[in-house]
């Protein structure tokens, strides 16, 4: 396979005849390909078929008056996951919004735009980076759990600091009907 | 004139070599892998962008499906001490073949009073789907629910025989509604646990 023909074309003239010694070469080729292959095969599955872990911190859910502490809501950012793979987003307080609450999808063309430029916003209103956006995630009970990853994996994406899942309110439930994604 | 002959070499290279390192490194690669255990409630999980792997050892895995939750956790030792403090704490009891078997059992949803069952089965009836009707998480009046228990015991088990944290991870299924996760989340807020993972498959930051 791997071997050119390299000997000389003709017969050798005359001479004993002799018993031809057999090359004891076998050729590999066939066996190395196959060797990586396999070793391919077994690195990538070992590897990649490890499961990734998002480490996901809850609020205690005891609350005392020292845990409450009061927060700008021009800072705060609240997410509503509705159904049908929608969200709802609005700034400030839901009886005090704002920005009306825009009804938008998952991933880079939908709520990702929203939080990198009102996280971009936020820190040039308060003039402290570390004074950024703070999201609440509010799902509704018409949200799968794939909503939830969804939108835990956006804020490590745009690297909002300050972020937690709350429980969503009625005010915020009747916003969702009123925009139909609460079916 | 005579022409200039160019030596022709032979362009086989012994391989001999390269074979060897092959299949040494072939050798070592199927010996450390690990063969995927067939789990009795298949779960498609949500992909993220997180590139944090899940540790081995010490994390008890709730697997949330269709409406049931399955508990596991890994290591035999632990497992044994488990079913043994279940056992008493239920008030049944378990012979040492049946501990014997619940020890290599990877994960498991059945009631506690069903679980003679599940255990006496073979392993692959044991794995059919819909067979097992998942733990039950809802508390009976003042009594905390069973895989409040399972969670709880499980933390004292590892505790005791590893002396680390035990750490809990959710395998939730991405259509699973979220009043069910959040079912679950409150369990485990009961007992203060504010920390877990969520498992997630790999997918790129474009979409």
């Amino acid at each position: 396979m791997a071997e050119l023909d390299t000997s000389g074309g003709g017969k050798k003239g005359g001479g004993k005849v002799r018993t031809k010694k057999m090359s004891t070469r076998v050729d590999l080729t066939a066996m190395v390909d196959l060797a990586f292959l396999l070793i391919t095969f077994f690195m990538l599955t070992t590897t990649l078929s490890k499961p990734q872990a998002m480490d996901l911190a809850m609020p205690d859910k005891e609350k005392t008056d020292e845990q409450q502490l009061t927060i700008a809501d021009n800072r705060t950012m609240t997410i509503l996951l509705g159904s049908g793979n929608r969200l709802e987003w609005y700034m400030g307080l839901v009886d005090k919004q704002l920005t009306p609450p825009t009804v938008e999808g998952y991933g880079k063309n939908g709520i990702r735009k929203a939080i990198l430029d009102k996280s971009k916003e936020v820190v040039g209103i308060t003039g402290d980076p570390k004074k950024g956006l703070i999201v609440l995630i509010k799902p509704s009970d018409k949200s799968n759990y794939r909503n939830l990853v969804d939108i835990l994996d956006e804020m490590k994406i745009s690297n909002v600091q300050t972020y937690a899942i709350v429980d969503i309110s009625d005010p915020e439930i009747e916003l969702l009907t009123r925009d139909g994604i609460y079916k | 004139m005579p022409r200039i002959k160019i030596a022709r070499k032979s362009t086989a290279i012994d391989m001999t070599a390269m074979c060897d390192v092959a299949f040494l490194l072939l050798t070592f690669f199927i010996l450390t892998a690990t063969a995927r255990q067939p789990e009795p409630l298949p779960v498609d999980t949500p992909a993220s962008t997180v590139k944090i792997k899940l540790p081995d050892s010490d994390i008890a895995t709730l697997t949330i499906g269709q409406g049931k939750v399955f508990f596991g956790i890994p290591g035999q030792d632990v497992r044994t001490l488990l079913l043994e403090k279940m056992s008493k704490q239920y008030g049944i009891q378990f012979t040492p073949e049946e501990i014997k078997r619940f020890s290599v059992m990877e994960s498991f949803g059945v009631p506690i009073g069903n679980l003679k069952q599940i255990i006496a089965l073979k392993g692959e009836e044991r794995n059919k789907e819909g067979l097992q009707p998942g733990i039950p998480v809802d508390s009976v009046g003042v009594q905390p629910s069973e895989l409040h228990q399972w969670i709880y015991q499980a933390r004292y088990a590892t505790k005791e025989l590893h002396n680390v944290d035990m750490r809990i991870s959710i395998k939730g299924d991405s259509k699973e509604e979220y009043p069910e996760i959040k079912k679950i989340i409150g369990i485990l807020q009961d007992q203060n646990i504010n920390k877990f993972s969520l498992i997630t498959s790999l997918r790129g930051e474009d979409n």
